[in-house]
């Protein structure tokens, strides 16, 4: 409360201006287009000499070991084709977007393999590999909640459990737990399992721990007072945990939710990267394999879009589930 | 008999202990708290030696602990090359690089609202987004040698320690922040006596948070390409060559790396902010 009475003079001060996000949206933009001349300044060089355009100093060899910057100042007037490379290291913003209607909607409408010839999603869209990792994101994260929630409440109950059990969650924590994604995927696939599964189990992984140490801390979060009471009503242990623990971890089941949704997310592509069968992780190493930087740079944006809509869909729950509990703030 | 059977013996004596321990009378003293997590632990280990041992698992999808460490002994030289590229050049240096970077950010958007409110959300919703994701284009860009990997540690850890940082300095009570004001403090006095060791704690959330990020992107990175050295490198080939109890050693390394390190930044912690509630005992 006292913090925003005492930045509103501020606010007042800049109500003028855009919205600072919006404001911050746009330098960002800015600063990437500005970003793509150096950064494609060699490759751009390159086309101009070949189409007989005067460059200093005039030879590719001459120009490899020269910093990108003193390039750009020398042939200010040649640098026209910076945005439109075919390879760029960088592409422009607008050739990210490009690709991205060209591998969605066009692909999917026109293409040969498109849902509308086909039937079926095209193979060479970004929809469908954002179906597939949806798909293990989904899976891997019930999974996960499931076994954290289950965990936890074992955990509450035991002091044996939590005493043996806690310590090693946490260490877990703090191990770089998607060094084993490549050796998960292998080691299910000799013993037959493939496709969904393996993944699956890596976004399992990688969304359970920050369930049970939210739920831990949301289990134990009634008090002494809360817990007397539901003593002096001869409540059972389950009938504890059915109208006193459960409903108070509610607020922390999401936060720690929406940590684990994003981590499984990582945890998909990231298990896409050993086995080339679809997905966005599929996707980014064949590009980072065939140097289609735009096709990276687009699959990254879904990916990041793919986050965005999964966070905000929990945002979107708990904010329902915590009106219809009367626990809104 | 087959040694798998020894293995219930092995859990329920495991167990038994932990219970005798966990409900004893000494439950809430130290050794007791190192005690029981340590028994889970080595029943755990004894566990998985007797049954892939009893049941014959093919040492090409589980290892038994034993053949793990006895490949960690025989290979101490390559895992530490592996480890200095990693985790030394890779993962800290990008990890000091970016925690810096965060932290003169945090300042600079802490100094102008307009910054402020531009960024948080920006840096809130980055924190969020799979980051891990722009490694192949990092690796392009600055080659496969640790320059690589610490960009994508940067990039990593510098939105959760930025986001931290910003929430630190702003844990100040206008109380605090007016009578600094009557001492006629600047700036710069009122950051170093007040707002700095208040955001302590803020501050060592986001390293903390950051160690883990840190090595999960150096190791990510090094799938997408890396010189014939590295964790990450040695997880995927050793893979390609079954050599599964040589996949469990580096695993055994980023543990025992993410460990340390996390350990080291919480031991720091607990020196400089020991005055804060969750420090102090009882």
């Amino acid at each position: 409360m006292s913090d925003a009475v005492a930045s509103a003079p501020l606010t007042r001060r800049h109500r003028l201006w855009l919205p600072p996000v919006l404001a911050m949206v746009l330098a960002l933009f800015a600063l990437w287009y500005v970003a793509v001349v150096p950064m494609n300044v060699q490759e751009t060089l390159t086309q101009a000499e070949r189409a007989g355009a005067e460059v200093s100093p005039p030879t590719a060899v001459e120009r490899r070991d020269m910093s990108n910057w003193v390039l750009v100042f020398r042939n200010l007037g040649t640098l026209g084709e910076s945005w439109n490379l075919d390879r760029p290291r960088l592409p422009a913003p607008h050739q990210v977007a490009v690709e991205l209607y060209d591998s969605t909607i066009k692909e999917e409408l026109t293409g040969r393999r498109g849902i509308v010839n086909s039937g079926t999603l095209s193979n060479r869209s970004l929809v469908y590999h954002g179906l597939v990792t949806l798909n293990a994101t989904f899976v891997g994260f019930l999974i996960g909640a499931a076994l954290g929630v289950g965990l936890a409440i074992g955990i509450v109950h035991s002091r044996v459990m939590d005493m043996s059990v806690m310590p090693w969650a946490i260490v877990s924590q703090t191990i770089p737990i998607v060094a084993l994604a490549p050796m998960i995927i292998v080691v299910l696939y000799s013993v037959g399992v493939q496709g969904l599964i393996p993944k699956a189990v890596i976004s399992a992984y990688l969304s359970f721990f920050p369930v049970v140490v939210g739920m831990v801390k949301g289990l134990r979060s009634p008090d002494k007072m809360q817990l007397d009471l539901m003593h002096t009503y001869n409540a059972s242990k389950a009938r504890v945990l059915w109208a006193l623990r459960l409903p108070a971890s509610v607020p922390y089941l999401f936060a720690s939710l929406k940590i684990a949704i994003a981590a499984s997310l990582v945890g998909a592509i990231v298990g896409e990267l050993p086995v080339q069968k679809g997905g966005l992780g599929a996707r980014m190493l064949a590009g980072s394999y065939y140097g289609q930087t735009v096709q990276i740079w687009a699959a990254l944006f879904v990916a990041a879009g793919l986050a965005a809509l999964l966070v905000w869909l929990i945002g979107m729950a708990e904010r329902r589930s915590l009106r219809r509990m009367g626990m809104t703030p | 008999m087959n040694p798998a059977w020894a293995a219930l013996p092995v859990w329920l004596a495991g167990y038994g202990l932990n219970v005798v321990i966990a409900n004893g009378p000494a439950r809430d003293s130290r050794l007791a708290k190192i005690a029981v997590p340590t028994i889970f632990g080595l029943t755990v280990l004894a566990m998985w030696e007797l049954l892939v041992r009893g049941l014959g698992v093919p040492a090409v999808i589980l290892p038994p602990p034993s053949q793990i460490a006895a490949t960690f002994a025989d290979n101490l030289g390559l895992l530490w090359r592996d480890f200095v590229q990693t985790i030394v050049k890779g993962a800290l240096s990008g990890y000091v690089i970016g925690c810096g970077a965060a932290f003169l950010t945090a300042l600079l958007v802490d100094r102008h609202d307009y910054l402020r409110r531009g960024l948080l959300p920006l840096g809130n919703f980055m924190a969020a987004l799979p980051i891990v994701g722009t490694a192949p284009i990092l690796v392009m860009w600055f080659g496969f040698g640790w320059q690589s990997k610490a960009a994508v540690v940067v990039l990593m850890v510098f939105f959760p320690m930025l986001v931290n940082t910003v929430a630190g300095l702003r844990d100040t009570s206008a109380m605090q922040r007016d009578l600094m004001h009557t001492y006629a403090a600047s700036w710069g006095q009122t950051l170093r006596m007040l707002r700095l060791p208040a955001a302590m704690p803020f501050i060592f959330n986001g390293l903390k948070i950051s160690t883990t990020l840190a090595l999960i992107g150096a190791i990510v990175a090094e799938f997408f390409g890396s010189p014939t050295l590295g964790l990450g490198f040695r997880i995927s080939t050793s893979i390609g060559q079954l050599d599964l109890g040589l996949v469990w050693s580096a695993i055994v390394v980023a543990a025992l790396a993410g460990t340390a390190f996390f350990g080291a930044v919480s031991l720091i912690e607990k020196r400089v902010t020991f005055w804060h509630g969750s420090q102090r005992k009882g």
